[in-house]
C-alpha cells in the first residue's frame, strides 16, 4: 500500500514504461486489456486444472448419481499394485525416449546438411515441413497404409530387396509394433525439432568456424569445439521439450494401433483415456495424469539444473 | 581443406536423397492410394504412380461417409477459435509485452506449464464442466476449449512481435495526446498484422488437427469433426476401401497445408522487416 501512495504522488511519466501501480502491478486501462483473455484461461484451463489433480485423490466415478468421496493416496496404492500401470509407463518410457532420441539425431543430421549449399535442399526444407501441416490422425492413417501387411508399400518394397519372404502384419505383431509406431513418431516430430535445430545452426558464428578452420580443424572437430557449444542450450531445451510432447502423446498411437495388439502400445495416455472415458474411473485415471506429471517433473528438474550450469 | 569438401559432397547427397525418400515416401504413398482402382489395390508388384488412376475414391469417400459435413464442421469450429484466440490475445499479449506485472509473469509461467501437463489431467474436469454447463456435445463447448488452448502460444507469439515494436513510436503518440486505447488500436494494431496473421493461422491449424478433445466432447455423429469422421472411416479396413480411406486423408490435409504455405511466405518476407528497424 505504501509503494501505492509513494508513486501516485510522483507524476507518471507518459508512455506505457511508468505504469501507475494498482490491481496486480496493472493499471486501469491494463487490466481492461489482460481481463478478457485472463478469464477463459482460469475457468478453463486453470480450474480445470488443479480440478483434475484433486482429482486424483477421489473415488470419481461416471454417472450422475455416484457420490465422489477424498480418499487420499489410496489410488496411488492401488496404482502400484496395476500391472496395467507399470507395463503402460514402461511403454510410454520406451516409446518417449525412443522417439526423443531417434528423432533428435534424425533431425540434427538433416539440419546439418539444410544448413549447406546442397542441390535439392529446397524440396528437403519443404518435405521436412510437411509432417507439421498434417493431422496426427492423416499422419496415422498414411502410416497405416504404409505398413498394411496385404496392400502396403513397404512390405512390398522390402520383398522386392529380398530383406523378407513374407508379408509381415507390422501393427499387429506383439514385437514389432511398438518400433513401428516409434518410426511414425520420429516421422511426425521431426519437423519441429529439425527446424529449431536448423536456427541454432544459423546463429553459429560463421567467423569463428572459419578461423577454427584456418587453424586446421577438421570439418569433426569443427562441429565439436565451434558449433556444438553454441547449440547445446538449444538441444537441451528441444530434447527436454521433445520427451515431454512424446510422453504425453496420444492421437498417432491411438489412429496406429489404439493401443494393441495385447497393450504392446498402449502408452500411459492412452491407457489413462481407456480408464476415464471408457470405463468411467475419473479418480483413477487422473491418478494416472498425476503419476505422469512426477515423470514430467523430474525431466524438467533435470533440464532447469542443466540450465543453469550452462548459464554459470 | 577443398579437396575434403569434394570428397565428402557424394556421402552428403547420398544422405540427403535417404531423408528425402523417408519423408517422402509415406506421402507419395498415400497420394498413389488415393488416386488407385481398387484392384490395382493388392497387386504383388504395386506401382508407385497408379497404372489407371481415378477419381472414383473421392467420389466415395464423399458418398460413404458425412465428410462434407465434417469439412463444413471443423470449418467453422477452426475459424471462430481462430478468430476469437485472436482477438482476446492481441490485447494481452500487449499487457505482457508492456507492463512489468504479475500477471505477465504468471502468464508466462502458465504458458510453459500448459506445454507440460498431460491432457488427461484437463480434459475430465473439462469434460464435467461442460457437461455441467449443457455444452457437453456442442461445437460451442469444443470452441471455448481450443482458444483457451490455443491461447499460450498465440500470446507467445503476439508477446514478441510487441516486443519488436519500438516504444518510441507509442511514446510519440502518448505525446501528442493518443491515449492508450487509441494507441493500441492506430499504432500498435497495423503493426501487429503480420504476427496476427501467424497466430490466427497457427490456432486454425490446430484447431482443424486437434483430435483428442473432439473425441472426449462430441458425440453427435452430425457435429463431428473430420478427424473424427476419418476414425470412423478406419474400422472396417477391407482392402477396397482404403482408396478412399486414402482420398478422405488427403482431403483433410489440404487446408493446412495451404495454410502453412501462406505462413511460411508471410513469415519470410513479413513487412515486420521494415516496421521495426525504424
Amino acid at each position: 500500500m505504501t509503494t501505492t501512495v509513494a508513486t501516485r504522488r510522483r507524476p507518471t511519466p507518459p508512455g506505457p514504461q511508468g505504469q501507475r501501480r494498482s490491481f496486480l502491478g496493472l493499471d486501469r486501462d491494463g487490466l481492461m486489456l489482460a481481463v478478457p483473455a485472463l478469464i477463459p484461461v482460469v475457468l478453463f484451463s486453470l480450474y480445470p486444472l488443479l480440478r483434475g489433480i484433486y482429482l486424483g485423490f477421489t473415488d470419481a466415478q461416471a454417472g450422475r448419481n455416484s457420490e465422489t468421496t477424498f480418499t487420499g493416496f489410496e489410488n496411488y496404492s492401488q496404482l502400484l499394485g496395476d500391472s496395467y500401470f507399470w507395463d503402460s509407463f514402461r511403454i510410454g518410457l520406451i516409446w518417449a525416449f525412443g522417439v526423443t532420441i531417434l528423432q533428435f539425431f534424425a533431425s540434427l543430421g538433416l539440419a546439418l546438411l539444410l544448413n549447406q549449399k546442397l542441390r535439392l535442399r529446397w524440396l528437403a526444407r519443404t518435405l521436412a515441413l510437411v509432417p507439421w501441416a498434417m493431422p496426427p490422425v492423416v499422419i496415422g492413417i498414411m502410416w497405416r497404409l504404409v505398413y498394411h501387411p496385404n496392400a502396403g508399400i513397404l512390405n512390398s518394397v522390402l520383398k522386392d530387396l529380398g530383406i523378407i519372404d513374407s508379408n509381415i502384419e507390422w501393427l499387429s505383431s506383439l514385437s514389432l509394433a511398438l518400433p513401428a509406431v516409434i518410426i511414425v513418431g520420429v516421422w511426425s516430430g521431426m519437423p519441429q525439432t529439425t527446424v529449431v535445430l536448423l536456427a541454432g545452426l544459423q546463429s553459429v558464428s560463421e567467423e569463428l568456424k572459419e578461423a577454427a578452420a584456418v587453424d586446421g580443424a577438421g570439418p569433426w572437430q569443427r562441429f565439436r569445439n565451434v558449433t556444438w557449444p553454441a547449440l547445446r542450450p538449444i538441444v537441451t531445451a528441444m530434447t527436454t521439450l521433445d520427451f515431454i510432447w512424446n510422453f504425453n502423446s496420444f492421437s498417432l498411437v491411438y489412429v496406429l494401433t489404439e493401443g494393441g495388439p495385447g497393450g504392446s502400445t498402449r502408452l500411459p495416455m492412452l491407457f489413462a483415456y481407456e480408464e476415464a472415458f471408457r470405463y468411467g474411473n475419473y479418480g483413477y485415471a487422473a491418478a494416472l495424469g498425476n503419476a505422469m506429471v512426477l515423470v514430467i517433473a523430474v525431466f524438467v528438474v533435470f533440464y532447469l539444473r542443466r540450465r543453469y550450469r550452462e548459464e554459470d | 581443406m577443398r579437396g575434403f569438401r569434394t570428397l565428402a559432397t557424394p556421402a552428403k547427397y547420398l544422405a540427403l536423397v535417404a531423408y528425402l525418400v523417408f519423408l517422402a515416401f509415406p506421402l507419395l504413398w498415400l497420394i498413389s492410394t488415393a488416386f488407385k482402382p481398387p484392384q490395382e489395390m493388392a497387386l504383388i508388384d504395386p506401382t508407385i504412380i497408379p497404372a489407371d488412376p481415378t477419381l472414383d475414391n473421392f467420389r466415395l469417400a464423399f458418398e460413404q461417409q458425412p465428410l462434407a459435413r465434417a469439412l463444413l464442421n471443423t470449418l467453422v469450429i477452426a475459424g471462430t477459435s481462430a478468430l476469437v484466440t485472436v482477438l482476446l490475445s492481441i490485447p494481452a499479449a500487449y499487457v505482457m509485452a508492456r507492463y512489468r506485472s504479475v500477471v505477465s509473469r504468471m502468464t508466462a509461467l502458465w504458458v510453459l506449464l500448459s506445454q507440460m501437463f498431460p491432457f488427461i489431467l484437463v480434459i475430465i474436469p473439462l469434460f464435467l464442466l461442460l457437461r455441467d454447463a449443457g455444452l457437453y456435445d456442442t461445437q460451442l463447448g469444443l470452441i471455448i476449449v481450443y482458444v483457451v488452448w490455443s491461447m499460450p502460444f498465440a500470446l507467445w507469439m503476439l508477446r514478441s512481435y510487441v516486443v519488436g515494436i519500438p516504444v518510441e513510436l507509442e511514446e510519440a503518440a502518448a505525446m501528442d495526446g493518443a491515449g492508450k486505447l487509441r494507441t493500441l488500436k492506430d499504432i500498435v494494431a497495423p503493426l501487429l498484422v503480420p504476427g496476427v496473421v501467424a497466430a490466427a493461422l497457427f490456432a486454425f491449424v490446430s484447431a482443424w488437427n486437434e483430435f483428442l478433445f473432439a473425441l472426449v466432447l462430441l458425440r453427435t455423429p452430425e457435429l463431428q469433426t473430420i478427424s473424427l469422421t476419418l476414425v470412423k472411416f478406419i474400422g472396417a479396413e477391407g482392402v477396397a476401401r482404403l482408396g478412399p480411406l486414402a482420398a478422405a486423408a488427403l482431403v483433410a490435409t489440404i487446408p493446412s497445408l495451404v495454410f502453412f504455405a501462406i505462413i511460411q511466405r508471410r513469415l519470410v518476407g513479413g513487412m515486420l522487416g521494415g516496421a521495426v528497424k525504424s
